[in-house]
């Protein structure tokens, strides 16, 4: 039962984009496609669980006033991991999520999730929480990606969907993405608003 | 010549490639922290500060210690570390120096470790070949510089909007986080049109 709600919050309720209002740079700016998405969901899940069981692996011996370097410095070892594998496996992945790759280490959701939950609780118990919130994450951008791919560039998965239609240029560079997750957000109080009204 | 070089990059990071409002970087600072013209200003400052120090610091370690030891995929890892240790010290040292200073800045501070803008300038550096290049140290400092310049400028911006906002009758269901995103949008919308600037 608990494992459950740990892991379901992360997806719904303490979603990390669009409740807590973290992570939003990488959510921004590598929504251009839904591969691209899936992409950034993988590292940025695989980051959060190694960091988790790792910090909830150690968290007993670390003094308390150095805890927040030596959390940054457990995540940037795994997000060189990730930028390593990616460079060497996928490079056409790593050309297109960029600096984004490396910029995972300032990525609030992990230090975050660090701090506040595999800190304080046991091993298992993080890796759900960290499942819960690195998909809760790479749901949203999904979402996000998919308005963004098939306004922005006619496109899903590379394939075009309608041919000869123009697309709007618009939905693939910077202000598509700050008003489509302004309208999901707006999309997503109507919809808490009238959960609440039915209860 | 060189000169105008200087000037192009200077304008560009400003204006054309504004580190929020094109390649939405820093943007849970930029909404965190616009509420309030006054504390925008000091977060705008401080992170000027912080940039430009971070990418004359990150210039000498990636060239007198990364790339003569042959040690580059390190480079996460040591300039979130640097990073970190900047702000601290700068902390520290303003504390000591001028404390109205300090009662200024001083809550924004450990803020920035966190502010992706910041990593992002010192990996965009080493990524655009400004490390190898001659006048490469006067490079690296006219873009950090123009890079917090540009944060403060989109965070300035978007506070005296928002200000204004308090006042405004918006539709209950967008307000807060909602609005601001269509208005950082209709901002980046507006930043578009640099893009046709050329020098």
């Amino acid at each position: 039962m608990s494992i459950k709600k740990e892991f379901l919050k992360g997806l719904v309720e303490k979603n990390p984009v669009m409740v807590l209002g973290i992570g939003l740079c990488p959510a921004l700016a590598v929504t251009t496609s839904v591969s691209n998405a899936l992409w950034m969901m993988i590292a940025t899940t695989f980051v959060l669980t190694c960091s988790n069981i790792l910090v909830s692996l150690v968290k007993d011996y670390i003094p308390s006033h150095i805890r927040i370097p030596v959390f940054i410095t457990i995540i940037a070892t795994f997000v060189t991991v990730v930028e390593i594998t990616l460079k060497a496996y996928q490079p056409e992945v790593y050309t297109s999520l960029g600096i984004f790759i490396p910029l995972i280490v300032v990525n609030c959701i992990i230090l975050g999730r660090a701090e506040e939950f595999a800190s304080r609780n046991g091993v298992f118990i993080s890796i759900i929480d960290a499942l819960g919130m690195g998909i809760g994450f790479g749901l949203t951008l999904t979402i996000l990606a998919f308005f963004r791919e098939t306004l922005g560039a006619n496109k899903l998965f590379g394939y075009t969907l309608i041919p000869g239609f123009k697309p709007a240029g618009m939905m693939a560079i910077a202000p598509g993405a700050f008003i489509t997750l302004g309208l999901m957000l707006w999309a997503m109080n109507r919809i808490m608003v009238s959960r609440k009204h039915k209860k | 010549m060189e000169i105008k070089l200087f000037i192009t990059i200077l304008f560009s990071t400003i204006f054309i490639n504004n580190y929020v409002l094109s390649q939405t970087l820093g943007i849970c600072p930029f909404l965190g922290v616009s509420k309030k013209t006054d504390s925008a200003a000091g977060m705008g400052f401080a992170v000027i500060f912080v940039m430009t120090l971070a990418s004359v610091i990150t210039y000498f370690i990636y060239k007198y210690i990364l790339l003569p030891f042959s040690i580059t995929y390190l480079r996460t890892i040591a300039f979130i570390l640097v990073i970190a240790s900047i702000v601290q010290l700068v902390e520290m040292a303003i504390n000591k120096l001028s404390p109205s200073l300090y009662r200024a800045l001083g809550i924004f501070l450990p803020l920035i470790t966190t502010n992706c803008a910041v990593l992002g300038v010192a990996v965009l550096n080493v990524d655009s070949g400004f490390i190898t290049k001659e006048f490469g140290l006067l490079m690296t400092i006219v873009q950090g510089f123009g890079a917090g310049v540009g944060f403060l400028l989109a965070l300035m911006l978007m506070s005296g909007i928002r200000e204004r906002l308090e006042t405004a009758d918006i539709p209950f269901n967008l307000r807060g986080m909602p609005i601001s995103f269509i208005i950082a949008g209709l901002l980046s919308l507006a930043f578009l049109g640099f893009a046709g600037m050329s020098f």
